[in-house]
């Protein structure tokens, strides 16, 4: 893939395991994308597509035992995070890179007003006063529209979309470069969820954040990302430019995710959804992992592993169908 | 076709200590006979707790279910047994709703056995092997449990079951809201298929408007307790007229990149309390063509053009 010295982050060739006693699970793949200041990636997959795995493994948050990067780089700005020791890599978390969690309740502590939490974040990682950090949270609740008398109030008093905005405001309360947010709205009631990606659009666009924005909904995709990795099985098997890979969707995995959505401006007699199940990641297929359920698949596909071909400007595809000497 | 089930001035009100909560109050819908009315709308507007009236998991506080000509409401115990065989529900959790301690075969045959509808063994063991066929479980998954499937296979015995009994009548509540998108669309295309093999009706519950539009004839939008608008599904998309229909359908992400900007609208705040809720129209506080009259006035459901029930003071009857 590019090498761009530009990129905040780069992953080349991630692997992440789970050794437990049953076997290894091989939950993150070989897996690479890139992200340059202010770009918004979408990771979309389904159920056990390795997709929050990836997110905490940028974080280094793998439980180890059981887990392990075995293999790759993940680089951020400049540095290799996966070399940085406990202290150094604390350092970056939250006030760095920070993240932003599915389920906004079980995210929060129940005991603490949500001011002290935002503030928390802030006394941390910078050298302020208790009184600044205070001010900060309250400029925080601010921007995220909440009203400066629910300061002092506890989670269990909002309701999910608030708290959300709580989320996002710990997120970005220390200006991070770079935020992770793992399917931020899938708890959350449609015009909720509307009132929520269109608060986090803004306040990226505002500090120039880039976003890596883990989903399974290619709806939120096309609305807010500027670029997409499709992932299967722990590897990102399509990425390119949000438009391209809306218009000219390559891989049939990703193809078979957009004729399985229901479509509200069509009106389709029938879906057309993907034959069988997703593999189990101890045992995963031979060769590329899509092939026992692909309407393609060759006599090689369950021989050779595809590696990524570039099949038009920044598009990259990981399918024998379009590496050189296939069809 | 005939009208096979009739809802009037249904309500269902839960004591709370903070007082009545109207969980659903005083709605109206008919579903024809082979076809699927969609019931769509956000958490706590009341759309589950419908399809448990209908059903009669939970008694009503007031109205009307006519099935198939006779309220039900009425019946006695031993009629509402007969009822039971001839309507059933599909739940949203199709692994909290199958016994983990039952083989799948004995999930499947459970409702056969409780109604004596197989004599002997030999009948049951076909009876379930011709269900699971008809739902596309393999014969090889006859005695797994449910805990070694995944979702969609579970859904599968969950209909299966829900098939047993040869229904008139299926409530789906939220079938498919735990699954996959891949596997979503399985499930849709079998329920599709069962309809139309069977001559089936649903109701079907979900919050997903391109679920929704997909599988129904009608659909009817609530919100806090109440339809707000209901008409064929080709009409609600193509010309929705409550302003909350209106909202809900522009905050739904499309999955589409064109350079077309759709409208959107954003609503301010949350749903509110349905405890002891305000006179006036529920949706007062978010709506965004508020009048005076929507505080104090509950809107009532409307026939604006053939087949388009709206209840809002802001849309008068078509001329």
């Amino acid at each position: 893939m590019s090498k761009n010295n530009e990129n905040l982050l780069n992953i080349e060739n991630l692997s992440i395991h789970f050794f437990i006693e049953e076997g290894t699970v091989a939950a993150v793949n070989d897996l690479n994308f890139s992200l340059k200041p202010g770009e918004t990636i979408g990771l979309v997959g389904e159920t056990g597509a390795g997709k929050t795995t990836t997110a905490l493994g940028i974080m280094s948050l793998i439980q180890s035992p059981p887990g392990l990067v075995v293999d790759g780089s993940i680089i951020y700005d400049g540095r290799n995070l996966l070399e940085l020791s406990e202290a150094e890599m604390r350092a970056v978390r939250g006030s760095q890179i920070s993240m932003i969690f599915q389920d906004p309740m079980t995210s929060l502590n129940p005991v603490f007003p949500i001011r002290d939490q935002i503030a928390e974040v802030v006394m941390l990682h910078e050298k302020v006063t208790a009184a600044q950090a205070i001010q900060r949270a309250e400029e925080m609740l601010d921007k995220v529209g909440i009203r400066k008398e629910r300061a002092k109030d506890f989670p269990h008093q909002f309701s999910g979309g608030m708290r959300q905005r709580v989320g996002i405001a710990i997120a970005l309360a220390c200006n991070p470069k770079l935020l992770i947010a793992d399917e931020p709205t899938t708890a959350l009631d449609v015009t909720i969820q509307a009132q929520v990606l269109e608060l986090m659009k803004g306040l990226k666009e505002e500090n120039n954040t880039s976003m890596i924005m883990i989903t399974h909904d290619l709806g939120i995709v096309a609305e807010i990302c500027d670029k997409v990795a499709i992932m299967y099985a722990g590897s990102v098997v399509e990425t390119a430019d949000k438009k391209e890979l809306f218009n000219n969707p390559k891989h049939p995995y990703t193809i078979g995710l957009f004729n399985s959505i229901p479509d509200i401006e069509k009106d389709e007699e029938k879906l057309k959804p993907i034959k069988g199940l997703m593999p189990d990641p101890m045992n995963l297929p031979s060769g590329c992992s899509f092939h026992p359920r692909c309407d393609h698949a060759k006599p090689e596909c369950s021989q050779k592993v595809p590696k990524h071909t570039q099949v038009n400007d920044g598009h990259y595809v990981r399918c024998l169908l379009f590496e050189e000497g296939g069809e | 076709m005939s009208v096979l089930l009739e809802v009037k001035n249904l309500k269902k009100y839960f004591k709370t200590p903070r007082g009545p909560l109207h969980a659903v109050d005083d709605i109206n819908f008919k579903i024809k006979k082979g076809e699927t009315l969609g019931l769509v709308g956000e958490s706590g507007c009341g759309k589950s707790t419908t399809g448990r009236v209908v059903l009669r998991l939970i008694e009503a506080t007031g109205g009307q279910v006519i099935f198939n000509g006779e309220n039900i409401l009425d019946y006695k115990k031993k009629q509402m047994a007969k009822f039971r065989e001839n309507s059933q529900i599909v739940f949203q959790d199709p692994f909290a709703s199958l016994n983990p301690r039952m083989s799948v075969s004995e999930i499947i045959a459970e409702p056969l056995i409780i109604n004596k509808k197989a004599k002997g063994a030999a009948e049951l063991g076909k009876k379930v092997a011709d269900l699971m066929d008809t739902v596309g479980l393999a014969s090889r998954l006859e005695n797994v449990y449910p805990h070694e499937l995944d979702g969609g296979r579970r859904q599968r015995i969950g209909i299966a079951r829900v098939l047993a009994l040869n229904p008139e009548f299926i409530v789906h509540d939220e079938p498919v809201s735990a699954l996959d998108v891949s596997i979503q669309a399985q499930i849709l295309n079998l329920l599709d298929e069962l309809q139309r093999d069977k001559g089936l009706t649903y109701l079907f519950i979900s919050h997903d408007l391109g679920v929704i539009k997909h599988v129904s004839n009608h659909i009817a939008v609530m919100y806090l307790g109440k339809i707000v608008e209901m008409s064929d599904y080709k009409s609600i998309f193509a010309n929705p007229k409550h302003p909350y229909t209106k909202a809900l359908l522009s905050a739904i992400p499309v999955p589409r990149v064109d350079d077309v900007k759709r409208e959107r609208i954003i609503l301010e705040g949350d749903v509110p309390s349905p405890i002891n809720p305000p006179p006036g129209c529920r949706f007062y506080g978010r709506c965004f063509q508020r009048q005076d009259a929507c505080k104090n006035t509950d809107p009532l459901l409307n026939e604006i053009s053939s087949g388009h029930f709206v209840a809002c003071h802001r849309c008068p009857r078509d001329e």
